[in-house]
Order: C-alpha cells, then sequence, then structure tokens
C-alpha cells in the first residue's frame, strides 16, 4: 500500500508526463479547407478590430475639431498625405464590410438563414452590398475630401 | 447554484458573462446600425471637410445629440468586440488580465474625450 506521499509524488510524475507527451490535437484552424463563409466570418472580426483602431482616429478628429482650426488643419493634412488616404480607405472598406456582415449576422442571432444554402447566398449578397458600399463611398469621400 | 469556484467567480472565469457581452453587443449593433449609417451619409454629404464646415455642423444641436449618441455606443461596441477577441487569443493569466484593463481603459478614455469634444463644439458655439 503506498504511503500518502509516495501517492502524490506518483501524481505529480503523471501530471508533468502529461504535460511534456505529445499528444493528439484537435484539428486547428489552418487544417480546414477555407470556405467563404468561413473567410467572412473571420473578415468580420478582423474589421471590427481595425474599426476599434479607427475609433483612435474618430476620437482624435472631435478633439481637434474642439482644440481649434489649427490642430483640425494639422489633422486633415496628415490625413490627405497618400499614407492617411490610404488609411482612410482601409477604414472605410472596414466600415462597408462590417456593416454589411454586422446585419447578417444580426438575422443570424434571430435564427433565420442558418441553413447552408441561405447562408452560402447570404454570403455572397454580403460581399456584394458591401462593396458596392465602399464604392459608393469612396466616390462621395473623393468629392467631399477633393479640397482639404 | 453553482458549480463555480469562488475563486474563479471572482476573477469571472468561465461562461458567465458570455450571455449578458453577447446580448450587449447586439443591443450595442442595432443601435449602431443607423446612427453609423447616419453620420458617414451626413459627414459626406457635406460641401467640403474644412474646419468651419465642420465645426458648424457639430455644433447644430441635432448632430450633436445624435454624435452624443454615437460616440459611446460605438466605444461600448468596440470595447465588448476587443474584450471577446483578447479572452480567446491572448494566453495566460497575467497578460490576459492586463491586455482586458487596458482594453478598457482605452475605450473609457477615448469615450470621455469624444463626448467632452462634441460637447465643447457644440456648447462653445451656443453663446
Amino acid at each position: 500500500m503506498p504511503t500518502g506521499a509516495s501517492r502524490r509524488r506518483q501524481a505529480t510524475e503523471d501530471a508533468e508526463q502529461m504535460a511534456t507527451r505529445s499528444r493528439p490535437l484537435s484539428p486547428h484552424l489552418q487544417i480546414y479547407r477555407p470556405t467563404h463563409t468561413m473567410v467572412l466570418s473571420v473578415l468580420h472580426r478582423a474589421t471590427g478590430l481595425v474599426l476599434a483602431l479607427g475609433l483612435l482616429l474618430f476620437a482624435a478628429w472631435l478633439l481637434a475639431l474642439a482644440a481649434g482650426p489649427l490642430a483640425y488643419t494639422q489633422l486633415t493634412r496628415l490625413l490627405a498625405s497618400p499614407p492617411g488616404r490610404l488609411l482612410l480607405v482601409g477604414f472605410l472598406f472596414a466600415y462597408c464590410y462590417h456593416f454589411t456582415s454586422g446585419i447578417r449576422h444580426l438575422v443570424f442571432d434571430t435564427g433565420r438563414g442558418l441553413e447552408r444554402r441561405a447562408a452560402r447566398h447570404s454570403a455572397w449578397l454580403v460581399v456584394v452590398v458591401s462593396l458596392a458600399l465602399a464604392a459608393l463611398s469612396l466616390w462621395a469621400m473623393l468629392r467631399v475630401g477633393g479640397s482639404p | 447554484m453553482t458549480l463555480k469556484t469562488p475563486l474563479g467567480r471572482v476573477l469571472g472565469l468561465g461562461a458567465a458573462g458570455g450571455v449578458q457581452h453577447w446580448w450587449l453587443q447586439r443591443v450595442g449593433a442595432v443601435a449602431l446600425a443607423p446612427l453609423g449609417a447616419w453620420f458617414a451619409i451626413a459627414l459626406l454629404s457635406l460641401p467640403d471637410l474644412r474646419y468651419a464646415t465642420v465645426h458648424a455642423w457639430l455644433a447644430e444641436p441635432v448632430h450633436a445629440v445624435l454624435m452624443l449618441l454615437l460616440a459611446p455606443v460605438a466605444m461600448h461596441h468596440s470595447w465588448i468586440g476587443v474584450t471577446i477577441v483578447l479572452e480567446d487569443y491572448v494566453h495566460g493569466m497575467p497578460a490576459k488580465r492586463t491586455a482586458l484593463l487596458v482594453a478598457q481603459l482605452l475605450h473609457l478614455l477615448l469615450g470621455v474625450a469624444a463626448v467632452f469634444a462634441i460637447l465643447k463644439v457644440s456648447l462653445g458655439s451656443a453663446a
């Protein structure tokens, strides 16, 4: 009959062995063949993170507006530079996508559209609508921001 | 009855906050959809984005009120979204806890800054 101490030692050794032994893992994301519905779902999260960074700019823009013409002009001049424009276009695409895809997810949350066929159709719809929205707002942005 | 340990409950471990996060994220999203669309359309239909134009636009009471709704709701939605992502991908307790805290405080800071700026512009030009 093992004593309490030796049983504890045995348990510790077992635990260490379990932690170091290479065990079969459940399949990871990169194992699966990407499907467009899956890519779209990942994109929703990714664009959400991009937009969280966009809120930094949103707050900075409002603060510059409150600080006065000098600060505001400095910020808009920065945003009118090529990297600034690239950033804005990126935020714009992320916004249009997250917005459209978000509405799709809200419909999902009501329990509708979850069947494979419906989900695939709405996925393409999200791609088309978000690209159309992005194109439309890009045109509007170039019109309004043409003379900063 | 709960099967969680007292320590786990205090640290907010497990799936306890899941439903609340999920629900708040949806409430925020439903409010954000019209507010966000309004903001984008209103901003992009201005004649230009010069200081005087944008300042006068934000000074309008209706615009200021809608912006005062938009900014906190957007910050809240973003905070929960970032929290869920951090909970999923940052491993190890000190790192996860620090990341969550930083995300929360940054969103609070940005939210207060945005609200203050909107109030300053709208109330400052009322006089």
